[in-house]
């Protein structure tokens, strides 16, 4: 009896990009793998956003904090006096290895087993030379200049003055004299027995001596260290007050190692996908699969999601 | 099922041009990014350049970097639209919460350079005329921290 109306809702019925979300089909014509590996690096990104952010906020809050120039100016085979350039190597370590991946992907696209598994292990070689560099870097920084994860010997100096020689301490007041064997060396410093403070006449790593020069406000430095001590050195400020160079912002240490040890730790992960991605197609496992190289796709885009990790690292902590 | 892109897959040829003229880009942005900042910062030639425009030209570079590599080797400038703007818009807010954290840092330290120096100011201390009723004592500066910094 009553009438029957069919109500069409699409009154302009014309083939609209929203019918793609009726089901049946991939609205973001991706595969679920493939999308859900972006969200998952999506998700990352926002993990590394936060820890360079806590970074970059207490970075720019400390007068004190080192000049990146200063500090990682050192590369193997003795090089130093050469600010960012290891650093830079790692980068471009790190950028060689993007290629060799998307080659893989791209040989993974015309089903050549072969190529893949070939450009597969060469990216697997340059993530291991970039994991090779870094770990040099922290061990030069941990066992021959100091820096841990709660003491920080690098700084940057907030008043002037001039660098001290031994005999114009052993005129100061209320210091003991020290001589100690350090590092196979006889070295004599001064010490204030009520506030623990050692003095030492400035010497760098590499020999020099800095008695008599002067300190300005802005300029950075390394206190010496060798063997598990620190050897502040001792100097005058304008108000003629006797002071040590003070350690540098403790928060230094633990942030470089936290970040560049999680991002590190991402690019071992990702050597080990992208082996078992090698294995994988070197068995055959992906040429008999419909969506083919699809999964060494995926990896790829992990792979590279690295390498843009690595270079926010790098800009945030080298080059700002 | 359907396909991931519209366009039919590149030859052989032209994907290994996409290679190597993508591995040249990165290697040249990379190559003048570092020679910007030894230059900015006084290593080659002595100049130095306000902090400021250091850090928006390396950002700059870091970003036109991260755009070409999501878009030509990750190939999201080939997906669909929809799919596109779900990744980029989300790291676009993160760009931001960067650079808004380093200003906010930037601001932190203005106002630990406020504080460091009102505490060295030296205190002044008023005659009092009556008979004080309380046992509140006037303290000078010295017994206090000249310098606050937490890290």
């Amino acid at each position: 009896m009553a009438q029957e109306t069919t109500v069409d809702i699409h009154p302009n019925h014309t083939q609209t990009h929203d019918d793609s979300w009726n089901g049946g089909e991939e609205p973001f014509k991706a595969s679920y793998g493939k999308l859900m590996m972006w969200y998952f690096l999506l998700s990352d990104a926002f993990t590394f956003a936060g820890f360079l952010i806590a970074y970059g906020a207490l970075r720019f809050s400390v007068n004190a904090w080192p000049v990146p120039d200063f500090v990682f100016n050192t590369a193997p085979f003795g090089i130093h006096g050469a600010p960012l350039i290891f650093v830079t190597f790692m980068t471009f370590v790190l950028i060689v290895s993007s290629v060799t991946v998307l080659r893989a992907v791209q040989e993974g696209k015309h089903e050549n087993q072969s190529g893949v598994v070939k450009w597969l292990v060469l990216t697997v070689l340059g993530g291991g030379l970039f994991l090779g560099c870094q770990a040099w870097e922290w061990t030069n920084l941990i066992t021959a200049e100091g820096v841990t994860v709660y003491n920080n010997p690098f700084s940057t100096h907030l008043e002037n003055g001039k660098y001290l020689s031994l005999a114009e301490l052993e005129q100061e007041k209320n210091l003991t004299k020290v001589t100690k064997t350090i590092h196979g060396q006889e070295v004599t410093y001064f010490t204030d027995p009520k506030t623990k403070q050692d003095f030492f006449e400035k010497k760098d790593h590499y020999g020099k001596n800095y008695a008599g020069e002067a300190i300005s406000a802005g300029k950075s430095y390394l206190i010496t260290y060798h063997d598990g001590m620190y050897m502040p050195g001792a100097y005058k400020n304008e108000a003629g007050q006797l002071k040590a160079e003070p350690m540098g912002p403790k928060a230094f240490g633990a942030l470089f190692f936290f970040i560049t040890g999680f991002h590190g730790f991402h690019v071992f992960s990702g050597l080990v996908i992208l082996a078992v991605m090698a294995m994988n197609v070197s068995s055959g496992f992906y040429a008999a699969r419909k969506n083919g190289y699809e999964m060494v796709e995926k990896a790829g885009l992990y792979w590279h999601f690295v390498d843009l990790v690595w270079v926010f690292v790098f800009l945030v902590f080298y080059l700002i | 099922m359907s396909h991931a892109h519209e366009h039919a897959v590149p030859s052989r040829e032209q994907h290994i041009k996409i290679a190597r003229n993508g591995f040249l880009l990165l290697l040249v942005v990379t190559f003048i990014e570092v020679g910007f900042a030894l230059v900015g910062n006084g290593h080659i030639g002595g100049m130095h350049f306000p902090k400021i425009l250091m850090i928006l030209v390396m950002t700059g570079f870091s970003i036109f970097k991260a755009w070409f590599i999501v878009s030509e080797f990750m190939h999201l400038g080939h997906e669909t639209r929809g799919m596109a703007m779900s990744v980029i818009l989300p790291t676009l807010l993160l760009v931001w919460a960067i650079i808004a954290f380093l200003w906010e840092g930037d601001a932190w330290r203005g106002n630990r350079n406020l504080i460091n120096n009102k505490n060295k100011e030296p205190l002044q201390t008023k005659p009092v005329d009556t008979k004080p009723t309380g046992s509140l004592k006037l303290v000078p500066a010295h017994t206090v921290n000249p310098n606050i910094s937490f890290i």
